[in-house]
């Protein structure tokens, strides 16, 4: 470990202690600062969207009212719908632990623009103010698509939660902006298009969805307060206006949006596989092209959320063009699953969130095509079986990646080590609870049980009450998770350099990293070469050796694929 | 930020070089530019959807606009756009009172364009000219225009210029009053006149119908006429129209070929079954102040940056090897007139 003895010390100051106090943390432009800072905020509301989430399930136990009533209901899973998209899912990634690893794998010293980025971690408290607030004052309850007419019917605070959304949006918009921007301008010599890891093609595709669709979102939330406010009347039927146009704004950004949430997922589960199997990704170009496939099919599709409302032809061109986004999504499964083959595969926590990914991403993304073919739509849509099916992708895929890579990156972010037999427990409690959950409302779904209803009839209920068990399944696991994870900040035993063997940059400086990431701007080489590392016994680190092909101790190490080298 | 002695102090600490710096700067201004694009895209959007859906809405409501303001700001913002340039190329230069001076001239020319806003906004919430429920019906406002439609009924024919003049009784001394007043008035010459122009021609289109007994009709435009020169009567201002000047106009063919109106029948006020206005109209001024709207909040923005670069530039800030803020400044500003340019024609020049 050359790194901690760099400039004689002992022990170098790293970005977490580099400057001390409070103050230091909010006014840092360190981007590594501002994804811990991130971190913190989206995780606090993850646990807000959780509890609303239980207290959903809750009142589902029993047919009729179970612990709330029908408005406090309704406003209960507009809440957990606003705050988990809006608040959790689309800025969890990208900027949590994107802005962490994304200039340390391209070894770069920072992000293009670090005040813009510490910017939009204010515009996201601000936006997350506003929707608490709304929440105090008179929570929503139009849905988190905030549909009209009814939006701007309701005297719940509309206006409040779509500026805060609308301010969420440009804290968006200039997450991904910066990223553009570096990933193009900020590469050092050697870090070729083709030496990107998987993650940032990941971030990279993201973050152009996330710079050209937002806007529109942004308008569409102008006009439906100016609606409310000042009785614009454009999407008033009463005045003239179009309801229907509402929806197409507001899902030609969402539906996007959706690949704003499982884009970067797709790059996580890119770096877990490969590097928890040891073996060099399968079909590098493949995955790279096909995360800017989905970005670019992202902005065609977004009709089949009104096949109910459309012309006949209008809805057989977007269940086409929805179908082809199946095309790069199954691409990048199938390079998985053949990365994974004859690999040397470890089972510890990220890896089996790798896995669970590939298997509940799976399952979401078929049932999406139930959902895009026309005939089957007309049956399924407003039911359980749409809920389902986007948890399956949303959760199943979103969030169980986003676990996945803060165990992955954990070490790197906080130098500590957290407990692996925990961990994997955890990971079951929640895979489990997840498909008790969720699975069953694709049963209830298929049995006609709509969505957002605050009532059923009484054969819905044994398949509710199994649904809303699997939810506490998760929350105990949840619970798990959160208590190793800060056990292991205190005692949490300290990381190496590389403790996974990974061969991406960000390993290739000390654990935490000091305060400007690099000593020196390491050399890029092939992200899956993993030749470059060789394991020591003594220390437990990767350490690194080099792009040398020699493996002259036998490790089962350096395992190369045709196209290992650009 | 650094300590390496070789990096200036504009040089952010993890950029290599200069140009590294100012080619992320450059792009990332675009990128921002591409966002304000597609945030205005919604509204066009919006703007092309009713536009086709409703013509005629905007065919009659576009003529409330003042042609000769739009024209005047249109200009005073390409001027803007080109001290804006000059600015950058003397920033590059390092000629720092240059700079500054053009910089100065154009956020005077911001100040302008506000101004000459502000006259137009004015003028329209006078007349209650405004968007969705503020919308002030001009019927309901300004007398009973509604009985003038079949009064004239057999005028059906007549050759517009002439129609205004032949109009029965209450319509001629209105045309007249309003001819009176409109010449006093601030710049509203060609509006008004092709507004009265329309006015007529449709009013001869509205009683050709009602000379066939065509009761139902949805274009409705001899109310239109009148009820237009009832509004000049009433507030004795020339409002939108000039009467007696109008002219043979295209406008008589589109006015006529497409009678579709959104055709409420619930509108308030406008249910005198007499044929007139399209209903709706207020559609359009939603849009109007919704786009110009959101323009005008991009020029305060944009002078706000402007006046930072000019506060750094007179500060010393800049030097030949180093204006970066002014060049993406100048970039943000051309956007902003870019946008006016799609949007005068789109907004005030109809046919």
């Amino acid at each position: 470990m050359t790194t901690t003895t760099y400039d004689g010390h002992a022990e170098e100051k790293n970005y977490l202690n580099a400057k001390p106090g409070i103050w230091s943390w909010l006014t840092t432009l360190d981007h590594k600062r501002i994804g811990v800072m991130y971190l913190i905020s989206i995780l606090f509301a993850f646990f807000l969207g959780g509890m609303l989430a239980l207290l959903v399930r809750t009142e589902l136990l029993t047919p009729g009212k179970t612990i709330v009533d029908a408005d406090t209901y309704n406003q209960l899973f507009t809440l957990h719908g606003a705050i988990m998209i809006f608040l959790f899912i689309i800025p969890g990634i990208p900027a949590a632990i994107g802005n962490f690893v994304l200039p340390l794998m391209l070894g770069a010293k920072d992000v293009a623009f670090p005040r813009l980025n510490l910017l939009s971690w204010y515009l996201w408290i601000t936006g997350a103010v506003f929707a608490i607030v709304s929440m105090v004052v008179g929570a929503v309850d139009t849905g988190w698509t905030f549909y009209t007419p009814y939006s701007t019917q309701t005297s719940t605070q509309v206006i409040n939660m779509t500026m805060g959304v609308f301010i969420l949006g440009f804290s968006s918009i200039f997450t991904g902006l910066n990223f553009v921007v570096t990933i193009h301008k900020l590469r050092p010599a050697g870090m070729t298009w083709w030496r990107m890891p998987l993650m940032l093609w990941g971030l990279y595709a993201t973050a152009i969805i996330q710079v050209l669709a937002t806007p529109v979102l942004g308008i569409t939330l102008l006009l439906l307060v100016a609606e409310r406010a000042l009785g614009v009347g454009i999407f008033d039927p009463s005045l003239g206006g179009d309801p229907l146009l509402y929806q197409h704004f507001f899902w030609f950004y969402s539906h996007p949006a959706v690949y704003i949430m499982i884009l970067p997922a797709m790059g996580v589960i890119s770096e877990l596989i490969s590097v928890h199997s040891r073996k060099t990704i399968f079909g590098y170009h493949a995955i790279a092209l096909s995360s800017v496939a989905i970005a670019a099919f992202s902005f065609i599709v977004w009709g089949h959320h009104m096949f109910t409302a459309m012309s006949p032809m209008g809805n057989m061109i977007f269940s086409a063009l929805t179908f082809s986004v199946s095309i790069p999504s199954a691409v990048k499964t199938f390079n998985w699953l053949a990365t994974l083959y004859r690999g040397h595969i470890r089972l510890n926590a990220p890896m089996l969130y790798a896995l669970a990914f590939i298997f509940l991403f799976g399952i979401g993304g078929l049932t999406g095509l139930f959902l895009g073919a026309l005939a089957t739509d007309i049956h399924l849509h407003d039911t359980y079986f749409i809920v389902a099916h986007f948890h399956y992708v949303m959760f199943g895929g979103t969030v169980i990646a986003f676990l996945g890579g803060i165990h992955h990156w954990w070490p790197k972010m906080f130098g500590r080590m957290y407990n692996e037999n925990l961990a994997r427990i955890a990971c079951l409690l929640i895979f489990l609870g997840f498909n008790f959950t969720f699975f069953t409302q694709f049963i209830l779904g298929t049995m006609g049980m709509p969505r957002r209803y605050y009532d059923y009839i009484d054969t819905f209920a044994t398949l509710h009450q199994f649904s809303t068990m699997g939810s506490y399944i998760m929350a105990v696991g949840f619970f798990l998770t959160a208590g190793y994870l800060i056990h292991s900040l205190v005692a949490g035993e300290r990381a190496v350099e590389n403790p996974w063997g990974a061969a991406t940059l960000e390993w290739r400086t000390a654990s935490p990293p000091i305060e400007h990431n690099f000593h020196e701007t390491p050399d890029a080489n092939y992200p899956y070469d993993y030749s470059v590392n060789r394991y020591n016994p003594e220390t437990g680190n990767y350490d690194y050796i080099g792009p040398s092909r020699v493996d002259d101790h036998g490790h089962a190490v350096g395992f190369h694929g045709a196209e290992s080298t650009t | 930020m650094s300590d390496h002695s070789d990096h200036p102090s504009y040089l952010g600490h993890h950029y290599d070089t200069v140009e590294q710096q100012f080619d992320s700067g450059k792009l990332g201004m675009w990128l921002f530019l591409a966002t304000e694009i597609l945030l205005f895209a919604g509204l066009f959007c919006a703007y092309a959807i009713y536009r086709k859906n409703h013509p005629e809405v905007f065919i009659y409501a576009h003529q409330f606009l003042d042609k000769n303001l739009g024209g005047i700001n249109t200009l005073v913002l390409i001027t803007s756009s080109f001290t804006m340039a000059m600015a950058v190329r003397m920033a590059q230069l390092g000629k720092k009172q240059a700079t500054a001076g053009l910089l100065a001239l154009t956020l005077l020319g911001g100040v302008g364009f506000l101004g000459i806003k502000a006259v137009e906004y004015e003028h329209k919430w006078k007349h209650g000219l405004l968007w969705g429920t503020k919308y002030r019906d001009q019927d309901a406002e300004h007398g009973t225009p509604g009985e003038h439609g079949g009064e004239h009924g057999t005028e059906g024919e007549t050759a517009p210029g002439e129609h205004s003049l032949r109009l029965s009784l209450p319509g001629v001394e209105i045309a007249h009053a309003a001819e009176d007043a409109g010449h006093g008035a601030a710049g509203n010459e060609a509006t008004s006149g092709e507004a009265a122009a329309n006015g007529t021609e449709h009013a001869a289109d509205g009683t050709e119908h009602s000379a066939s007994g065509d009761a139902t009709m949805s274009e409705g435009a001899a109310a239109e006429g009148a009820q237009m020169d009832a509004s000049a009567d009433e507030s004795g201002e020339p409002a939108p129209i000039v009467g007696g000047e109008a002219m043979p106009h295209s406008g008589l063919a589109k006015g006529a070929s497409q009678p579709q109106g959104m055709a409420a029948p619930a509108e308030a006020g406008e249910g005198h079954g007499t044929g007139h206005k399209p209903s709706n109209v207020h559609i359009f001024f939603g849009i109007y102040f919704l786009m110009t709207g959101l323009h005008g909040l991009h020029v305060i923005a944009g002078m706000g940056a402007i006046s930072w670069v000019l506060i750094r530039t007179l500060r010393g800030d800049f030097s030949a090897e180093y204006s970066t803020p002014v060049d993406l400044v100048g970039l943000y500003w051309h956007l902003v007139d870019l946008v006016w340019i799609y949007l005068f024609p789109l907004l005030y020049l109809i046919h």
